[in-house]
């Protein structure tokens, strides 16, 4: 068992987006905060605060969550990976990401980098997913400006196209 | 929107985490998937000094096949749960349930005991504890006791268990070969807490409608036999036998409504499966 008190700063170590990676944090410090303030990642959006809106997801250990609704001091140990992750290259996106670019399926951008965090996990576990998968997926995500209409047409693409990858590599 | 300060306590066992509720009673409270304490605690609508989380202990990540019953630990999550390739063929009521209860995102941190603790009226997981004869399992330190889900809900997020005690599993009653299962809700969006939820379990010996979102606790409506000529008649008699209130998501009447064609709906969906 192990407490940590409320007044102190606690060290955290924990692997994000593949590299070792640490800070300090209050027990009372949230996740997302975490990530943006110390960690200067601020890829991560911040929208209800409360888990609805979806902007905040990131990966924990491989499943996606609402970095709102974790505290920093929970993950110690854990990979963590955020939208940084996804592009392979500066300058350059990777294929979902290009998808949407291709699709408009951003216009203000403020709920992409949850939904990219989704759809991207999605698409690595189930390059087969549907029209159907791809909504429940993004049914954890709020999104003002889109429609949806075009998330789903941008996932669809990109995972064909991922699909035709691993077909001719 | 940021919690007020608060001890964090990463306990490895669940005789750890039990020892600290008991100590701190209602200074304290359990952290399990955070889905629904986080959000509140942002809100400031809960101001615990004390948080003992209980998703390190290793001794709580347990599924096991018990006597008839799935009993499931303090910490095992939702989608670990449904990840479960024989939870179809166990407690298909259980596979067809795990669905609604809130989105991928969620369910890859909550907990199924963390929603029992929260005793939401509207939540899934409560429903389908009343539904298969559930019970929960309490501790206060090392002392256990075992509660009936009838008598653990007792109002909206209100529940038997006192501020000292932590529950260590809930227990689903296995479904029998031979009895039919079906479920059928209606909320807002797909993923949102039901305005109205109904279980359906139908085996040659009783024919059971479980309604969540109406009254503030799972009530559960168990008949001999149930002929599809009486069916509406009997629905419609329940809806108003039912405590249903107009709230900003919906009149008392849709609500009386929703018991209706969803109660044949889920009803209906068993007897398919029940044949
Ligand atoms: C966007 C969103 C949508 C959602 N939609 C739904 C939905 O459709 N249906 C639904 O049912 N739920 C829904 N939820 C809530 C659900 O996700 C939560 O998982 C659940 O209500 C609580 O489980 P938890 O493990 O996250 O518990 P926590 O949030 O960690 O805890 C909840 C409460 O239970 C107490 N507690 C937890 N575990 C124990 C224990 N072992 N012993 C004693 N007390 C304990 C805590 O102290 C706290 O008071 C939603 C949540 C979000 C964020
Ligand atoms: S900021 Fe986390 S879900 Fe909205
Ligand atoms: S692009 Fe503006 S909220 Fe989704």
């Amino acid at each position: 068992m192990r407490r940590l008190t409320a007044t102190e700063r606690h060290p955290v170590r924990f692997t994000l987006n593949g590299k070792p990676a640490e800070g300090t944090a209050h027990p009372r410090m949230l996740l997302s905060d975490f990530l943006r303030g110390v960690q200067g990642a601020t890829g991560t959006h911040v929208g209800c605060e409360h888990g609805v809106c979806g902007a905040c997801t990131v990966r924990i250990d491989g499943a996606t969550a609402r970095s709102c609704l974790t505290f920093a001091v929970q993950i110690e140990g854990a990979e963590i990976d955020t939208v940084e992750a996804l592009a392979p290259a500066p300058g350059r996106l990777s294929v979902l990401q290009d998808a949407f670019r291709k699709h408009h399926a951003l216009q203000c951008g403020f709920c992409t980098p949850g939904i990219l965090m989704s759809l991207d996990t999605l698409l690595a576990t189930e390059p087969r997913a549907n029209a159907e998968r791809i909504r429940d997926v993004l049914s954890g995500h709020l999104c003002r400006c889109t429609g949806y209409q075009p998330i789903v047409a941008a996932a669809l693409d990109a995972a064909q196209t991922l699909r035709e990858e691993t077909d001719n590599a | 929107m940021k919690p007020a300060a608060f001890d964090y306590v990463h306990c490895e066992t669940l005789d750890e985490a039990a020892e600290m509720i008991a100590q701190t009673g209602d200074d304290a409270r359990i952290l399990a998937g955070g889905q629904s304490l986080v959000a509140m605690l942002n809100m400031r609508l809960a101001t615990p000094t004390v948080l003992v989380d209980v998703m390190p202990a290793q001794d709580a990540r347990k599924v096991a096949a018990d006597n008839g019953t799935l009993k499931i630990s303090a910490a095992v999550r939702q989608a670990s749960l449904l990840d479960d390739p024989n939870l179809t063929s166990r407690n298909p009521l259980l596979a067809q349930m795990l669905p609604w209860v809130g989105h991928p995102q969620t369910r890859a941190r909550g907990t199924l005991c963390g929603s029992v603790a929260h005793a939401d009226p509207s939540a899934e997981i409560p429903l389908a504890l009343a539904a298969l004869d559930g019970t929960v399992i309490l501790r206060r330190g090392r002392k256990r006791r075992s509660v009936k889900a009838t008598d653990f809900f007792l109002g909206m997020m209100l529940t038997d268990k006192a501020d000292d005690e932590m529950i260590e599993a809930v227990t689903f009653a296995d479904v029998e070969q031979g009895t039919g299962t079906g479920f059928a809700e209606v909320g807002r969006r797909k993923g949102d807490f039901a305005i109205v939820a109904c279980a359906a379990l139908i085996s040659p010996k009783r024919v059971r409608l479980a309604v969540g979102g109406v009254n503030d606790t799972p009530f559960v409506k168990d008949w001999d036999t149930l002929s599809p000529q009486d069916e509406g008649e009997a629905l419609n008699a329940l809806a108003w036998s039912l405590d249903a209130r107009g709230d900003l998501h919906a009149t008392a009447r849709y609500r009386r409504d929703l018991v209706r064609h969803l109660g044949a709906k889920a009803l209906k969906e068993a007897r398919t499966c029940a044949d």
